[in-house]
């Protein structure tokens, strides 16, 4: 297969035509409008659906209008879009339907600014919307794992019919770098015989996000939350990276993690041994391997570009046994390798 | 090889279209490579810039903090960037555009008339960015000469491919004006 140079968007929208997505729903922020732009091109080119809504509101309702109807579908936004999107995707969790969203994170709160960042982590891990619910949130971290985890997305959602959340960010999204286009064959899914398709004879089935009687809602939520117990079991992802027998074990994903894997690197040919712990799925997430390899080196350093979000569920898994220290940039500012060496030297006292 | 290329100068250089080859020849010639641009509201006559890396290795951080090598094309990048090259890095100035001299002992400096070559001999100003890039790859093959044809082959496809020949000439341009200031 040939390697192709292409932006970080541009490679989400093609992955995504050839993971079979029927219908695309979106609506304009920087740094992902090329999502929607090169889908704007391309779906029409495949007979498939790309409809730019009124707003991000009503695109999520869209989603959830063409998931419930069986459909592949996905919609993109990045931070405050993101927030719009939060009580259809509570719905969608609520009504089981498989949707892919994909956040391409920038400097927060509020409007903020353009620049990567990844403080829409709590959003994204932690439900994001009211209620009992979780999305699963892969976490890629060059533009190779961007399509990778497109297709995962894809297939993901369908397995535990339910949504499903890239979260990128603006440097990921604006990038180029080679890709390969290498659909991988997953196992078959099961048939969407729960889809709304017209009755046709069949027996009349609903989607519902609600359920008034209490007891009816909380067998409900015990049944969802089983299905996430499931995923915990079953769908982690991450990647080690480094040496053996480190002296500190770094934890980031994404962005961070490629800056953390030129850290390795130097620190390395300063004599420092570091591992670096990267997660894929960040919910669910790799608490128990961040467990063992915390408690072999002794001391975690955790590296994200936010005022520290994914550092709690780090210091979850670790649960005390070892110290963890923190660095973080906000705002759109991205660590650089010189500043992460040095924390890690002070701290080690090298 | 690890080579941190920054390219920077006004919106409308030409200056993303330049990494962008850069990039796509690294890619061809086998390297892993990242492009990665200043964006969000930027426009015409606005600052640009991008960093291209070019590896025998994964890239980690794709930006750079101090490049091995900077392209300025215009002298507020002069100023902004020429300070963080690497030392024993190069910095390649857009003379025709910047008249100020900029000295540091510990980095080599290239400089080009970029404007006025692509105006004069090929007489068509928007060539400035590959008469830069003919210029850096005379002096310093980062990338095969033929690697950039074909990524120019690459990116410029459909109507645009008319456009490749006279990329090419002002590549060639730029190289060999560095090779009759190497001779001299």
């Amino acid at each position: 297969m040939k390697k192709i140079l292409m932006k970080g968007n541009d490679a989400v929208a093609e992955a995504a035509i050839q993971a079979g997505c029927d219908l695309y729903f979106g609506y304009p922020i920087t740094p992902q409008t090329e999502i929607s732009e090169y889908l704007s091109l391309r779906m029409p080119e495949e007979g498939k659906v790309f409809f730019q809504a009124e707003s991000e509101i009503a695109s999520i309702y869209m989603v959830y209008g063409a998931a419930a109807a069986g459909k592949r579908v996905m919609t993109s936004s990045s931070g405050p879009g993101i927030s719009l999107k939060q009580e259809g995707i509570s719905y969608l969790a609520s009504a089981e339907l498989p949707a892919v969203i994909v956040n391409m994170s920038r400097g927060g709160p509020g409007l903020g600014n353009i620049q990567p960042s990844q403080s829409d982590y709590f959003q994204a891990v932690k439900g994001g919307g009211h209620g009992d619910y979780k999305v699963i949130v892969l976490g890629p971290s060059t533009v190779q794992e961007l399509v990778d985890l497109t297709y995962l997305a894809f297939y993901l959602a369908d397995k535990y019919r339910n949504p499903v959340i890239i979260l990128g960010d603006g440097m990921l999204g604006q990038m180029m770098e080679p890709v390969v286009f290498n659909k991988p064959d997953f196992p078959p899914l099961p048939a969407k015989d729960w889809a709304i398709t017209g009755k046709d004879g069949r027996e009349r089935q609903y989607i519902l996000c609600f359920d008034l009687d209490p007891r009816g809602l909380e067998q409900f939520n015990n049944k969802i939350f089983k299905k996430y117990q499931k995923i915990e079991q079953e769908e982690i992802r991450y990647e080690v990276f480094g040496e053996d027998k480190p002296e500190m074990l770094l934890v980031g994903y994404g962005t961070v993690a490629r800056i953390l894997k030129s850290v390795v690197r130097e620190a390395k040919d300063l004599g420092i041994r570091l591992a670096l712990l990267r997660p894929i799925t960040l919910y669910p997430f790799p608490s128990a391997i961040i467990q063992k390899l915390a408690q072999q080196a002794g001391r975690v350093f955790d590296v994200e570009m936010n005022m520290g979000q994914m550092v709690e569920d780090v210091k979850l898994a670790v649960n005390g046994a070892v110290p963890v220290h923190f660095y973080g940039r906000s705002g759109g500012m991205i660590p650089s390798v010189e500043d992460t060496l040095k924390r890690i030297r002070d701290i080690l006292g090298k | 090889m690890h080579v941190e290329t920054m390219v920077a100068g006004f919106g409308g250089q030409g200056i993303l279209f330049l990494g962008r080859v850069l990039a796509t020849a690294g890619m061809i010639d086998g390297y892993h490579v990242s492009w990665f641009p200043s964006y969000g509201p930027e426009m015409r006559g606005g600052t640009a810039n991008c960093v291209v890396i070019i590896s025998d290795q994964e890239i980690g951080s794709t930006i750079s903090d101090h490049p091995n090598v900077c392209i300025v094309m215009n002298e507020p990048s002069l100023r902004r960037y020429a300070p963080t090259v690497r030392p024993g890095g190069l910095l390649v100035v857009n003379s025709s555009l910047i008249t100020q001299k900029y000295h540091d002992s510990k980095i080599q400096i290239l400089e080009v008339p970029g404007n006025d070559i692509a105006g004069d001999e090929i007489g068509d100003p928007r060539t400035l960015n590959m008469v830069i890039l003919g210029a850096l790859i005379g002096y310093h093959s980062t990338v095969k000469e033929e690697s950039i044809r074909q990524a120019l082959e690459e990116i410029l496809q459909g109507k645009k491919s008319k456009l490749i020949d006279i990329n090419m000439k002002a590549f060639t341009a730029g190289k060999n004006s560095i090779l009759r200031k190497v001779t001299e």
